[in-house]
C-alpha cells in the first residue's frame, strides 16, 4: 500500500490507516451481505418484495436505516444478569471477525499482515467467537439463553475439526501456512500443463472445498445448522436479550463473520485476488475486486443453504460431523498426501 | 412382603442450618445437576397463540411435559346461551379461525334438525365447497408452518402465499376473508358470484402445483425426513383411547372419516374420494397425510364444481327462529379433526345449552405422554406436527 502510493510514512501512521481499514471493513461487508443476500435474494426466493421503499433504489437504505433504529432503542439488561460479561459478550464476538480480516490478502501487497501461519491464526481466532456465546448466554439469565449458548459450545467441536482438516489439504498441497503464499501457489500452478487459470485449488481439492463450506455454515450458526439460534425452538438462542446496539453487535458479527468465512473460503479454494499474467501495481489495483468477486459467489452458496434446508438437531450434526465430515477430511488428507509425494 | 423388610425410617429432626453447613463442609460434593424447568409459552413463537407448556429437561431431554391452557378461553359455550341461532355462527367462527366456516356447517345443521328444516341442494354443494376449501387454506398453512417448525423458513411464505387465493376465494364468495359467517339456517346469505367457479377451477390447479411443490421441497427433504421420522410416534389405539381424531389419528393408520363413516353430512355421500392413512404415526406420517388430503380435497372441490346443481339457495324459514324443543349432537369431519355440538332446545329463539367437541383440546391431550424422552427441537417439531388451534382448544 505505501510502496503504491509513494509515499514514505511510518510505522505509525500505516498501523492507523490499515486499523481504520478494517473496522470500516466489517460493517461494510455486513451491509452488502445484509442487503445482497439477507434482504434482496432472500425476499426474491421466498416470493416477497422485501424492502423495497427505502432510498428509492430497491430500498438500499433500509438496512442503515435499520442501524440507526437500533441505536436509538433502550439498552435493556436483564436484572439477574452478570452485567460486566453481557456487556462484554457482543464484543468479543464482533473481535473475532475483525481478527479474521488481517490475515487476508487482497493483492500482493494490501495485506494487514502476511503471517507465516495466516490460515492457523484465521480459524483460531474464528472459533473466539464461541467464547462470546458462552458469555452472552451464560450472563444473560435466561434459560433460552443458555440453552443455545450450551448448544453452541457442544456442536463447536462438530464443525471445528472438519473444518481444519479440510484446509489442511490445502496446505499440503500449497506448501505453506501463509494465505498470502497459498494464493501465489494457486496463480503460478497449473492444471496438467495448462496454467491458463492458476490451478485453484476448487478442483484438486473439491472434498475439502465442500467440507469447509458444511463445517463454514455450522462455524456461522447458519441453517441448517443454527441449532444455537433456532428462532422456532429458543427464540433466538443466547442473544434473546440483547436490544438495541448490542444486539447491532451480534448481528454484524454474524454477517461479518460470514463475509470473513467467504473471503477465506475464496482465498483458500478459488485463488483469492490472484490473475494469472496479473502482478504488481495492476494486480494490487484489480485484486480487491477480483477477491469481492469471488467472495460473493461463496457468499451466495452460504445463504442459498440458509434459505433452502431445515435444521438439523444437535446429536444429528455431531453423527455427521463424526460419522462422515471428519472420515472424509481424513480420507482427503491422506489423498492429497499421496499425490503431493507421488507427482 | 413383611413389614421387616422395610423398616421405617427414623424420623431426624435437623435444625435449619445444618444441612447448609453439611453442604459446605464437603468439599467433592458432585455439582448439583437438577433439572431444569424451561416454560415454552404463553409468548413463543411455537406454540401459535397461547399455550404454554411447562418442560422439565435433563439436559435437552424432556423428563415431562404439562400443558397449561386457558389462556384464550372466551366462554363461547356459555355466551352461546345468550344470543340467538343466527348469532351463534358469529361466535363458532372464531373457534377455530383458520377454517371457519368449516366451525359454522355442524351448529346450523344442528339447528336445521332440530327445526326439520333442510337447505336445498345447492346451498348443500356450495356449503361443501367452502367446508373444503377452508380445509386446503388451514392445511397450505400447515404445511409451511411444519417446515417452519423444523428451520426452513421458505416454505412458511408459500403456504401464506399459496393460501391467499384460497382466501380470496372464500372472500369472493362470502365477503369474509377469515371469519365468513355466511350460512343461514335453512341455507345461505348468497349466492355464489359471477365467474367464481371458473375461477376456483384454476386456484385448484395451482393449489395441486402448490402441493407437488411441497412435496419436493419439505416431504422429500432428507433434513426434514431426519427429524421427523419416527419421531412423536402415536400409536393408533392410544390416539384414539386419548380422543385424537382427523388426519392426527389416521395418520397413525386409524382409517376414520366422519366424511365417509359418520351420520351422512352435506353432499359427502355423492362424492368419490379416498380416506389417506399411514401406518407410521410419526411426525412425518402426520405431514404426509395432510398433504394427501390437501391434494383430496382440490380434486373433491374440482368434483363438486361439476356437478353443482342449479335452484334456490335458501329454505323457506320463518323471519324469527324459534328452534322446537329437544336435542341433537352433530359431528363432522374438521380440518383438525372431530368437532361436534351437542345443542338443547326448549323452544327459545336461542339455545338452552351448547357443548363444543372441538377437535385440537383431545388432540393435544396426548401430548404429557408424547413429550416424555424427547429431544426440545422435536418437542417443536411434535407441537408442529399435531396442528392446534388455541382456538380450537380453549374456545
Amino acid at each position: 500500500m505505501t510502496h503504491l502510493l509513494a509515499l514514505d510514512v511510518g510505522w505509525g501512521t500505516t498501523l492507523a490507516i490499515k486499523t481504520i481499514i478494517i473496522l470500516a471493513l466489517v460493517p461494510a461487508g455486513a451491509l452488502i451481505l445484509g442487503y445482497t443476500f439477507l434482504l434482496k435474494m432472500m425476499s426474491h426466493m421466498q416470493s416477497r418484495l422485501g424492502p423495497m421503499d427505502p432510498g428509492g433504489f430497491h430500498g438500499w437504505f433500509q438496512l442503515i436505516g435499520d442501524g440507526i433504529k437500533f441505536i436509538q432503542k433502550e439498552d435493556v439488561m436483564p436484572d439477574g444478569a452478570d452485567k460486566r460479561v453481557f456487556a462484554m459478550a457482543p464484543v468479543v464476538i464482533l473481535m473475532s471477525t475483525f481478527l479474521i480480516f488481517v490475515v487476508i490478502p487482497a493483492g500482493p501487497r494490501i495485506v494487514v499482515k502476511n503471517l507465516d501461519v495466516g490460515v492457523f491464526y484465521a480459524l483460531a481466532v474464528s472459533s473466539l467467537s464461541v467464547i462470546g456465546v458462552l458469555m452472552a448466554g451464560w450472563a444473560s439469565s435466561n434459560k433460552f439463553a443458555l440453552l443455545g449458548a450450551l448448544r453452541a459450545a457442544a456442536q463447536l467441536i462438530a464443525y471445528e475439526l472438519p473444518l481444519l482438516l479440510a484446509v489442511v489439504g490445502v496446505v499440503i498441497q500449497a506448501g505453506t501456512m501463509s494465505l498470502q503464499g497459498i494464493v501465489v501457489a494457486q496463480q503460478n500452478g497449473s492444471i496438467f500443463g495448462w496454467s491458463g487459470i492458476g490451478n485453484p485449488y476448487f478442483f484438486t481439492q473439491i472434498i475439502g472445498f465442500a467440507l469447509f463450506m458444511v463445517a463454514a455454515q455450522a462455524e456461522l450458526t447458519q441453517t441448517p445448522f443454527d441449532m444455537p439460534v433456532a428462532e422456532s425452538e429458543l427464540v433466538a438462542g443466547y442473544m434473546v436479550e440483547y436490544t438495541g446496539f448490542r444486539f447491532l453487535f451480534f448481528y454484524i458479527g454474524e454477517v461479518g463473520t460470514a463475509f470473513a468465512f467467504a473471503a477465506l473460503a475464496a482465498t483458500l479454494f478459488l485463488g483469492g485476488w490472484a490473475i494469472p499474467g496479473v502482478h504488481g501495481a495492476v494486480a494490487d489495483l484489480l485484486g480487491p475486486i477480483v477477491l469481492f468477486v469471488k467472495l460473493m459467489f461463496v457468499a451466495f452458496l452460504f445463504f442459498w443453504v440458509r434459505f433452502t434446508y431445515p435444521r438439523l438437531r444437535e446429536d444429528q450434526l455431531q453423527a455427521l460431523a463424526w460419522k462422515v465430515l471428519i472420515p472424509l477430511g481424513l480420507a482427503n488428507i491422506l489423498i492429497t498426501g499421496i499425490f503431493k509425494v507421488a507427482f | 412382603m413383611s413389614s421387616t423388610d422395610n423398616p421405617p425410617m427414623p424420623e431426624i429432626q435437623l435444625e435449619p442450618g445444618a444441612l447448609r453447613h453439611l453442604a459446605e463442609a464437603q468439599v467433592n460434593v458432585e455439582l448439583d445437576t437438577g433439572d431444569m424447568i424451561l416454560n415454552l409459552g404463553p409468548q413463543h413463537p411455537a406454540t401459535h397463540g397461547t399455550l404454554r407448556l411447562v418442560v422439565r429437561l435433563d439436559g435437552e431431554r424432556v423428563v415431562s411435559a404439562d400443558p397449561v391452557i386457558g389462556y384464550m378461553h372466551r366462554g363461547y359455550e356459555k355466551l352461546a346461551e345468550y344470543r340467538t341461532y343466527p348469532q351463534i355462527t358469529t361466535l363458532v367462527n372464531r373457534i377455530d379461525w383458520l377454517s371457519s366456516f368449516a366451525n359454522e356447517v355442524p351448529f346450523v345443521d344442528a339447528a336445521e334438525r332440530l327445526m326439520c328444516v333442510e337447505a336445498p341442494p345447492r346451498a348443500q354443494y356450495i356449503r361443501t365447497v367452502l367446508t373444503e376449501l377452508s380445509r386446503i387454506s388451514t392445511f397450505y398453512l400447515f404445511l409451511g408452518e411444519m417446515a417452519l417448525q423444523v428451520g426452513a423458513l421458505t416454505p412458511a411464505f408459500y403456504g401464506f402465499r399459496d393460501r391467499e387465493y384460497v382466501l380470496n376465494l372464500i372472500e369472493g364468495a362470502t365477503g369474509g376473508r377469515f371469519h365468513p359467517n355466511f350460512n343461514r339456517i335453512g341455507g345461505l346469505k348468497d349466492d355464489l358470484p359471477w365467474g367464481w367457479i371458473s375461477e376456483t377451477r384454476e386456484v385448484m390447479k395451482k393449489m395441486l402445483d402448490g402441493c407437488d411443490e411441497f412435496e419436493d421441497l419439505v416431504a422429500g427433504n432428507e433434513i426434514f425426513q431426519a427429524r421427523t421420522r419416527s419421531i412423536g410416534i402415536v400409536p393408533g389405539e392410544l390416539g384414539a383411547a386419548y380422543g385424537m381424531s382427523g388426519s392426527n389419528l389416521r395418520a397413525s393408520g386409524v382409517d376414520w372419516d366422519l366424511r365417509r363413516d359418520g351420520r351422512p353430512y352435506l353432499v359427502y355421500p355423492e362424492l368419490d374420494f379416498k380416506v389417506w392413512t399411514h401406518p407410521d404415526g410419526d411426525s412425518y406420517a402426520r405431514y404426509w397425510v395432510r398433504l394427501q388430503e390437501t391434494r383430496e380435497s382440490c380434486r373433491m372441490v374440482l368434483q363438486l364444481l361439476d356437478q353443482m346443481p342449479s335452484g334456490p339457495i335458501t329454505a323457506k324459514v320463518p323471519r324469527i327462529i324459534k328452534v322446537p324443543a329437544g336435542e341433537v349432537w352433530t359431528e363432522v369431519e374438521n380440518p383438525l379433526g372431530q368437532m361436534g355440538y351437542y345443542v338443547v332446545s326448549k323452544g327459545a329463539t336461542g339455545p338452552f345449552r351448547v357443548k363444543i367437541r372441538s377437535a385440537s383440546f383431545s388432540n393435544v391431550s396426548i401430548m404429557p405422554w408424547l413429550l416424555r424422552g424427547v429431544y426440545v427441537p422435536d418437542v417443536i417439531t411434535i407441537l408442529a406436527s399435531l396442528y392446534f388451534i388455541l382456538g380450537d382448544i380453549d374456545r
